[in-house]
């Protein structure tokens, strides 16, 4: 087939540049009016391993990885520690080439280093390269690289060969360059790059092949960016103005934004011993009247379990952020997964009162972020954004007018001294802050230094003033009103006119797909090429994990026959939460899962549905695992 | 205009004003060692001129964290060890509230060890109290960080196997600029103290030695004790980490061989506070934080103005 998109591979080891060579490609290709998204896989190393970046680019928005890939820069991993057969890593070297030849489609291009890798060493290469029809150029980017400046400057020459042969006109990625590079090393990559382009046209048939960039165009301005980006920025538009975080990978992203960005805002960003001062620091911000933030990722947040419930009780507002990565324990540090939804719902002492969130896209990563802080200051409760590693390290183009919007500044329900002083006191002069008959549970607080709102906020069970109590009714009258605080902010979310999941395919259909998070856009691209080859699906992309939505999830189990739900996780969690919730479905509701490290491919999510739902077929191989419906 | 009026209004307070009228009476044993906290706690800050709501008192969880029902201030009850890191955020994002964490030798010496160690490392201006009475007493009479050696208790039944913590020198190990020991017998140095805890710039830590009559009957009522800095026996500058060093180590051994020496261990006005370091780099607003969200002129930055071009 005719790829009408370039899914283009840079492979090397963790320190060959991967990275800043693939964002900006990215972004060349985004100016030049493409649509974009790429993908990140690498190893929990700090100098060598197998390691690669995807861009996906199209005319046509992209929503995902796509399936495989059609072209593969492989630069060869320059840090190989064990470059010895048998020993535990293998060969690490030739990795770049050898490793990444499965997912290469029919008719795709190679260019490898044979400065640095011989094809030789890959056992039936030639064959697999006749069979599968792929075009392989062997360039020696290193000495191409060595002669005008360093080695480590192949990837400028792996750039410049790419354009010649996938037809990229060098002015984007030219522009990037000058933009990004220090101007010491940006004449001798610019020659780089035009010495190899000029050297592929001349030399190579450069149209022996289908793979070539598309054309495209965008309507408006586009900003290129990941969800860790859009959920910094959609902290920092709420008016928070301080963190505290201890790095994990993949949180640290979101904390290195903030604490980059905070002091040009004149905010704080601390990084402190370990992930329950972090919480606590967060707790004790937002006590003291701004709106602050933490977060971590799976271990970590384990930590914040703890003052968690603190904000709970005392029923100060936070927004805490938790990165999924593959657990339990350290799991796969640099890999994505959907396992932590159980804990982040449930974690804690007693019962669970807080916020979860969890957005699919970029730009939902931006839009949730901002609810999570308006609803934690609104309701004065713990609100937490959920996401994964996949949607925080995955770049994609979305319209810069995203951005275009007010600050809110707003501590939400929070007295000013002039409303403290018309306000109830006990008999000593402190401030009623817990309040029994509130609207909606709400008891506006006050903050230290305020003239007229002392009291005590205590993480034991407290009297209006806060006094410690233990007697039935005035514990009953408190747990009631911090869960009424829940079922308003439930209500509050149906009665709004838009709704924060996401819809896809039509409005009709014989089958549905349910998941949440990052999934989303994996998903939505499944139920496209499902369409496409005859079936009837659509998909519901929930991103409220708690409070529920249970009208609209209803409603669309009850839309269809039957419902597979998907998502990165080996317990089919939120499945088990769907029913939890609904008290329903266990014989409607099947599950794809899928837990190996990597994300969903929708060739993954195609042939799981054809194969277990049409056809009612086993499922084979390690990447998905299906469970059945109850009674199936 | 401030938002927080209460701060730095410098009004007349009584040491009443810190008495909450619901719980005048604190449920302590009668003997506790906590009640001379709160009474020399009280004396201090009357003696500042702090008013109650320009207080924030943190306390984490044993019988020290009731010293939150029975003083009426600005208060946050937190969770076990936890009382720290909620104080020095609030001192950060407010420098203006008069910052105080108290909790036990368990809370503080045990499970918050981490925390203590780094605020003390980070030098918050603010003053940490921590009610060391040798033993777990909500609890009933566990052995503690600082239980003596060879102490037993239901939970070690055969004599803790274990050399007891040295608060003081860990204290002066982690980065505190001012480290005192009193004990709830001697109410007078104690009210000094705390006062002068409270006006130091920077991380101010009191190791409170306070009696357990209920559960910790072998040990002393911290009597007779000699206050290091007026005592002829004792020679050594509170100003000279090494000089101090060696007297906080004599001063920890000595507890167990049944004397008690108090007083100012060490004293470094010249560090400069984790707010003004913080300061200095460009890392916190010379404005309080806080007050931001109370300024209805404040314009607020977008993210798209500021921060979007680099993603074009």
């Amino acid at each position: 087939m005719t790829d009408n998109e370039l899914i283009w591979r840079i492979a090397g080891g963790s320190g060959d540049g991967i990275a800043s060579t693939s964002q900006n490609f990215a972004k060349a290709l985004m100016r030049s009016g493409l649509n974009v998204f790429t993908h990140r896989h690498y190893p929990s190393r700090i100098r060598g391993g197998h390691t690669y970046t995807e861009i996906r680019a199209s005319a046509d928005p992209v929503k995902s990885r796509g399936d495989g890939y059609n072209f593969l820069l492989a630069l060869g991993d320059s840090f190989a520690r064990n470059p010895k057969e048998g020993s535990v890593y293998g060969n690490e070297e030739i990795k770049p080439l050898s490793e990444n030849l499965d997912e290469l489609r029919e008719g795709g291009v190679i260019i490898y280093d044979s400065g640095l890798l011989d094809a030789s060493e890959i056992e039936d290469f030639d064959a697999r390269v006749e069979e599968n029809n792929w075009h392989v150029y062997d360039l020696d980017l290193r000495t191409m690289a060595r002669e005008q400046g360093r080695e480590v400057m192949r990837n400028t020459a792996g750039v410049g060969a790419t354009c010649a042969l996938a037809g990229i006109e060098l002015e984007w990625i030219e522009e990037l360059m000058t933009e990004a590079m220090p101007e010491k090393i940006l004449d001798p990559n610019l020659e780089i790059l035009h010495n190899a382009y000029e050297m592929v046209n001349e030399e190579y048939d450069v149209d022996a092949h289908d793979v070539k960039i598309p054309e495209g165009s965008h309507d408006e301005e586009q900003v290129l960016l990941s969800g860790s980006d859009s959920i910094a920025y959609g902290s920092l538009d709420e008016g928070c103005r301080f963190i505290a975080g201890y790095p994990m990978t993949p949180w640290t992203e979101v904390f290195t934004i903030m604490a980059q960005n905070l002091p040009e805002v004149g905010g704080i960003s601390e990084q402190v011993e370990d992930e329950i001062a972090a919480a606590a620091l967060a707790v004790g911000a937002s006590h003291a009247g701004t709106k602050a933030m933490s977060g971590s990722s799976g271990g970590g947040f384990a930590l914040m379990s703890e003052p968690l419930g603190l904000a709970e009780m005392t029923e100060t507002p936070v927004v805490l952020i938790e990165a999924m990565r593959a657990g339990p324990s350290t799991g796969l540090p640099t890999k994505p997964e959907q396992a932590d939804l159980e804990h982040v719902l449930y974690t804690s002492q007693g019962d669970s009162q807080r916020v979860v969130l969890a957005p699919g896209t970029v730009e939902e990563a931006y839009t949730q972020t901002r609810r999570a802080f308006q609803i934690a200051y609104e309701y004065q409760i713990p609100a937490i954004v959920l996401y994964d590693q996949k949607l925080g390290g995955e770049l994609m183009n979305v319209p810069a007018s995203v951005f275009d919007e007010e600050p809110n500044p707003s501590l939400g329900s929070t007295l000013t001294e002039a409303e403290l002083a018309e306000a109830p006191h006990d008999e000593s002069g402190k401030y009623s802050r817990f309040q029994h008959d509130v609207e909606d549970g709400v008891s506006p607080r006050s903050i230290p230094g305020q003239k007229g709102g002392r009291f005590l906020a205590t993480g034991n069970e407290h009297t209006p003033e806060g006094h410690i109590e233990e007697s039935p009714e005035n514990r009953v009258a408190q747990m009631d009103r911090r869960t009424q605080k829940l079922e308003a902010i439930s209500a509050d979310l149906s009665s709004q006119d838009e709704s924060h999941q996401t819809y896809h395919g039509p409005d009709e259909a014989d089958y549905g797909f349910l998941t949440f998070g990052s999934s989303q856009g994996t998903v939505e691209e499944s139920v496209d090429r499902l369409n496409d080859q005859g079936y009837s699906v659509k998909s519901l992309g929930v991103s409220d994990m708690a409070p529920f939505p249970k009208e609209e999830v209803t409603e669309f189990i009850e839309s269809v026959d039957e419902v597979l739900v998907v998502e990165m996780n080996a317990s089919a969690q939120f499945r088990g939460l769907t029913q939890k919730e609904l008290g329903q479905y266990g014989e409607k509701l099947s599950s794809l899962l899928k837990y190996n490290g990597n994300p969903f491919e929708p060739a993954d999510i195609v042939e799981g549905f054809v194969t277990t739902i049409v056809e009612d077929e086993e499922l084979t191989g390690i990447e998905t695992k299906f469970v059945p419906a109850a009674g199936d | 205009m401030s938002a927080f009026s209460a701060i730095g209004e410098g009004r007349e307070v009584e040491q009443e004003d810190y008495t909450p009228d619901l719980e005048p009476q604190a449920t302590w044993c009668p003997g506790c060692g906590d009640f001379g906290v709160l009474k020399a706690l009280k004396g201090a800050a009357q003696e500042l001129g702090k008013s109650p709501e320009e207080m924030l008192l943190t306390t984490g969880i044993g019988c020290s964290g009731k010293l939150n029902s029975y003083f009426d201030s600005y208060g946050f009850h937190t969770i076990h060890g936890r009382s720290l890191p909620v104080a020095r955020a609030a001192k950060l994002a407010n420098p203006g509230v008069e910052v105080i964490a108290a909790g036990g030798d368990g809370d503080g010496y045990g499970i918050g060890g981490n925390h203590f160690m780094h605020t003390a490392r980070e030098n918050h201006d603010m003053t940490y109290i921590v009610f060391n009475n040798e033993i777990f007493g909500l609890t009933k009479g566990q052995t503690s960080p600082t239980s003596p050696k060879g102490h037993k208790s239901k939970t070690q039944p055969h004599g803790s196997a274990k050399e007891p913590l040295r608060p003081l020198s860990l204290s002066l190990t982690s980065g505190a600029s001012y480290i005192a020991r009193t004990a709830a017998v001697n109410p007078n140095q104690a009210k000094e103290i705390i006062v002068e805890a409270m006006e130091h710039d920077g991380f101010a830590h009191i190791d409170f030695l306070t009696q357990c009559p209920t559960w910790n009957k072998d040990a002393r009522q911290y009597v007779p004790y000699i206050d290091v800095n007026e005592s002829d026996d004792y020679d050594f500058d509170p100003t000279d980490r090494r000089e101090a060093a060696d007297m906080m180590a004599e001063t920890e051994q000595a507890l167990h061989e049944g004397k008690v020496l108090t007083g100012r261990f060490y004293v470094d006005n010249d560090r400069p506070s984790y707010g003004e370091e913080k300061r200095a780099i460009g890392e916190m607003p010379e404005e309080p934080l806080a007050e931001r969200y109370f300024d209805d002129s404040y314009e607020w930055e977008r993210s798209a103005d500021l921060f979007l071009d680099k993603h074009k």
